[in-house]
């Protein structure tokens, strides 16, 4: 990775008019994981996203690649764009009328970006969890069996034993198997974002993000769900955007760091931590701003 | 909706702590200040005895003269002095049930198309006119009614109808065409409905947390599923809510429908024959009338009193139950 | 279990198909809805337009028969009558709303109260125009502006109260705190502080009732009546014009048909313009 062209003020990091910011070549990214990771799949590459809210752009040439069955950590100072950058790999910014973006983004050799892909079936395969705990008005029974009811033909018994599955890989089945039938909204904050984790996983997507999933839950409930990210990661993509370090050192093996909408440094969360080769990556994670 | 739950109850305690300080004997004026508006709000309690008084005062001699056969009598004889309140009865309800079948629809797919659909500045012109709609008397609904919607009704619309296969069914679309008559009254109610309807629609749809549709939308759901599924029942409380008071609003109305029914006290036929309402029967005839007659319309005013208490109640019960179950605040 | 990947799909184009139906259903009905709603507008202006001349603003009812005329007599009564009742029934609401949103925040009593004020909301007005006639008619003899407008009070009452409630709700906790921190007596609190931080919106809120009564027929058919002279004193039959428009529409004769439509348009011109009013101040607050 090249060096940055400009030292990036520090005072204030919002302000993109002040700071020009570093460029990453995409070739970079691709063989330096390619030279390090040979042995590992790429579940799904990210090439020159930009990213508009309106006629300010949030993203600029995002290029990186997810590795199939690892944890990839995303982390950077509020503002930067982790969420916004997520938030393309599902397409769900489409939601808003003044979110754009271009670039590439492909899943298994398919751009999701492009004209011919299915939305609907890109949310199936890419899975998405948010920051705040969002079980639907409805029974824990029927918030897992949402996503499965809408794409597959299933009758009931094979509905429940796949809820059940769901809510085991989950670790939420001993919690909840009497309450089946009782509101989703009425579980405890921990609970109620395992609950939407199951609900993810019930349709077996390729890809997960997770958009700060712990931030709005207490240190034990927190502790459940990254034992349920390590356990998770065999089966799955797992993306998780998190403002905290300890957070991503402790789930992810790669971590990218953001700063103002450009992927600064991304490499393996050990050397990114220890022996980060970015000044600006170096100043954010021994805290001296974000 | 959970942190907007805390702080209340947070701010519950502190108005106690408040109330017990202010109960300590050291301002006379305050105990008088909270005296004075409870007797305000005690005031309206006292109307809505003083109104169940009044109505069962008035309607005390009907009430002896026909005892309860009153509620299933068809008749309606001035010169025979006798009286039931069977046909406003059947007027009100098919015009209610005919205005809400229309409306309730409507109003949601309006109401969704103002959230979901389209341009935020689109939505908030055409919110504004649908409020302005919700505010504009109900007389002048009637009046439009009666001069506008009559004539197309008896000119085209029911012979349209009477055309068609479901023209065959005489209870249901039988006899001449009059223009004045249930389903005309039905729809005048459903217009006057659909804007109030409509606007507490949207708001509902609009209360619905972004996360919890972006959730919908990130499980690979349509539009319309998230909107069926998610929001519909997010807001489930809130339609019903809705749906119960337009309901007691098209029940109660009187001004929009007395143009347009026909004010006939026979039991009609079909839904394009003339009726009344009870609202529309009282309009018409109270100023005029005297002795028994008087007292007969004082009880449909009772018992169309009674019938939208118990809505009401109903309402204001269900609202609690349903938010509670569907884990609303 | 299968795999998922074996379970038969549910097809994606017709999960799509009926999503675009849905969308474009719900243009059909909003399109009609509001054709509809705009149709209402339309006719009245057109209609009531030909009416407006500077005699119907100025001059009484002619006989039937004879031309010209006006309704000055119903405009004044209608304005005088809304009054009498915003003096009853705006206070009196008001006063109630303080103690829902002040002082019975939890009591079973507030509760209490606060549902049978949500339930008189829906009473219809009619009924209120019966209960009116009860209690003063006879004992008056006559119908009368007094009758009319105790009716329009009492339908104006739980409207404010409610919206009173509503509205000190929005008014933050804090500042009633910080205004008991410095001692203040509780009425003091509530009226100098909190009814302050909010007069804007009870504002708002009690034109809002007033002029949503204005608008009333059916509870001053009875009470009321109307009358077609000059009538101050409202122990008389008093004019107003919701009722004209009623008996006029009822009419044979085209003049007083066009009349109604007329009277029509000048309350739509009330109602929305004090409508239009309230949300431009509402909204110059905010900025």
């Amino acid at each position: 990775m090249r060096e940055p062209t400009t030292e990036v003020s520090t005072a204030e990091p919002q302000s993109q008019a002040t700071v020009v910011p570093p460029r990453i070549e995409v070739d970079d990214v691709t063989q330096a994981g390619q030279e390090r990771h040979s042995d590992l799949e790429v579940k799904m590459s990210v090439r020159n996203l930009d990213f508009w809210y309106g006629k300010s752009q949030a993203l600029f040439d995002n290029s990186i690649d997810y590795y199939q069955n690892r944890v990839t950590a995303i982390i950077g100072p509020s503002g930067c764009g982790k969420s916004t950058h997520i938030r393309c790999l599902n397409r769900i910014y489409e939601l808003y009328r003044d979110h754009k973006a271009s670039g590439e983004i492909v899943l298994d050799g398919n751009n999701v970006l492009g004209s011919g892909v299915d939305v609907l079936d890109v949310r199936r395969r890419v899975g998405m969890i948010f920051q705040k705990p969002s079980p639907f008005p409805m029974t824990v029974f029927e918030n897992i069996a949402y996503g499965l009811k809408l794409f597959y033909k299933l009758n009931r018994s094979e509905l429940r034993d796949r809820v059940e599955d769901a809510l085991r890989r989950a670790a939420l089945w001993d919690e909840v198997k009497d309450k089946l039938n009782e509101p989703g909204t009425g579980l405890s904050g921990g609970q109620q974002q395992r609950l939407c984790i199951a609900r993810t996983i019930a349709t077996e997507p390729e890809v997960v993000l997770m958009d700060e999933p712990c931030s709005a839950i207490d240190p034990i409930a927190t502790g459940k769900i990254e034992d349920l990210i390590e356990e998770l990661k065999h089966q799955y993509t797992i993306l998780i955007v998190t403002h905290n370090m300890q957070q991503a050192a402790r789930v992810s093996e790669y971590t990218a760091f953001f700063f103002q909408g450009y992927i600064v440094e991304f490499g393996e969360t050990t050397k990114l931590f220890s022996n980060p080769d970015q000044k600006q990556t170096e100043d954010y994670i021994t805290g001296r701003f974000g | 909706m959970s942190d907007t739950g805390h702080s209340l109850n947070g701010g519950w305690r502190v108005r106690d702590m408040a109330s017990r300080a202010r109960r300590a004997p050291s301002s006379r004026t305050d105990t008088a200040f909270r005296g004075f508006t409870i007797a305000c709000s005690l005031f309206i309690a006292l109307l809505m005895l003083g109104i169940t008084i009044a109505l069962v005062e008035g309607s005390w001699e009907s009430m002896r003269e026909f005892g309860l056969s009153f509620l299933w009598t068809s008749d309606w004889d001035i010169n025979k002095g006798v009286y039931g309140a069977l046909t406003p009865m059947i007027g009100t309800l098919t015009t209610t049930l005919i205005a809400m079948g229309i409306a309730l629809p409507l109003a949601l797919v309006i109401a969704l198309l103002l959230v979901e659909l389209v341009h935020p500045v689109a939505a908030r012109i055409i919110g504004t006119a649908v409020e302005m709609l919700a505010a504009i008397p109900s007389i002048i609904y009637g009046m439009w009614g009666l001069f506008v919607l009559v004539p197309i009704m008896q000119a085209h619309v029911i012979p349209w109808l009477q055309s068609t296969p479901l023209g065959q069914i005489p209870w249901l679309l039988g006899g001449p065409p009059l223009g004045v008559g249930i389903l005309t009254a039905g729809l005048i109610l459903a217009f006057m409905v659909l804007p109030f309807i409509t606007a507490v629609s949207r708001d509902v749809l609009r209360m619905v947390p972004t996360v919890t549709k972006e959730a919908g939308y990130g499980m690979g759901a349509t539009t319309w599923e998230v909107t069926r599924k998610v929001s519909f029942r997010y807001g489930f409380g809130g339609f019903v809510g809705a749906t119960f008071i337009g309901l007691g609003r098209a029940f109660g109305e009187t001004m929009a429908v007395a143009y347009v029914i026909g004010n006939s006290f026979t039991i009609p036929e079909s839904i394009i024959a003339p009726g009344t309402t009870f609202a529309s029967a009282i309009a018409n005839q109270f100023p005029e009338a005297v002795g028994l007659q008087k007292a007969a319309l004082m009880e449909l005013g009772l018992i169309l009193f009674l019938v939208t208490i118990v809505f009401q109640l109903i309402a204001q019960l269900w609202l609690g139950y349903v938010n509670k179950k569907v884990g609303i605040r | 279990m299968r795999a998922l990947s074996e379970v038969p799909h549910r097809s994606v184009a017709g999960r799509r198909s009926s999503d675009i139906v849905i969308k474009v259903l719900a243009w059909i009905a909003a399109s009609l809805g509001i054709a509809l709603m705009g149709w209402v507008i339309v006719v009245c202006v057109q209609r009531g337009i030909a009416a407006w001349n500077w005699d119907f603003f100025t001059q009484l009812p002619t006989p039937v028969g004879e031309p010209g005329g006006g309704i000055a007599n119903a405009l004044v009564g209608t304005l005088i009558m809304t009054a009498l009742a915003t003096a009853l029934g705006v206070p009196a609401g008001f006063f109630a709303g303080v103690y829902l949103a002040e002082f019975g925040k939890n009591s079973r009593f507030a509760h209490g109260m606060r549902m049978v004020t949500n339930v008189m909301m829906g009473i219809p007005s009619i009924i209120v125009g019966l209960f009116s006639y009860m209690l003063l008619v006879p004992t008056l003899g006559t119908f009368s502006g007094w009758a009319g407008a105790l009716a329009l009070a009492v339908i104006m009452l739980p409207v404010m109260a409610r919206t009173t409630e509503d509205i000190l709700n929005l008014v933050p906790n804090e500042m009633r705190e910080s205004a008991l921190a410095v001692g203040a007596p509780r009425w003091r609190a509530t009226l100098g502080v909190v009814v302050k931080a909010a007069r804007a919106g009870l504002l708002t809120g009690a034109i809002l009732a007033v002029v949503r009564v204005s608008g009333e027929t059916a509870p001053l058919l009875f009470t009321a009546l109307n009358s077609a002279y000059w009538t101050i004193d409202p122990g008389q039959p008093y004019a107003n014009l919701t009722v004209t428009i009623y008996q006029y529409a009822n009419s044979p004769f085209p003049d007083w048909q066009e009349k109604a439509w007329g009277a029509s348009l000048l309350i739509i011109v009330l109602v929305l313009g004090a409508n239009i009013t309230v949300r431009l101040i509402a909204q110059r607050g905010k900025q």
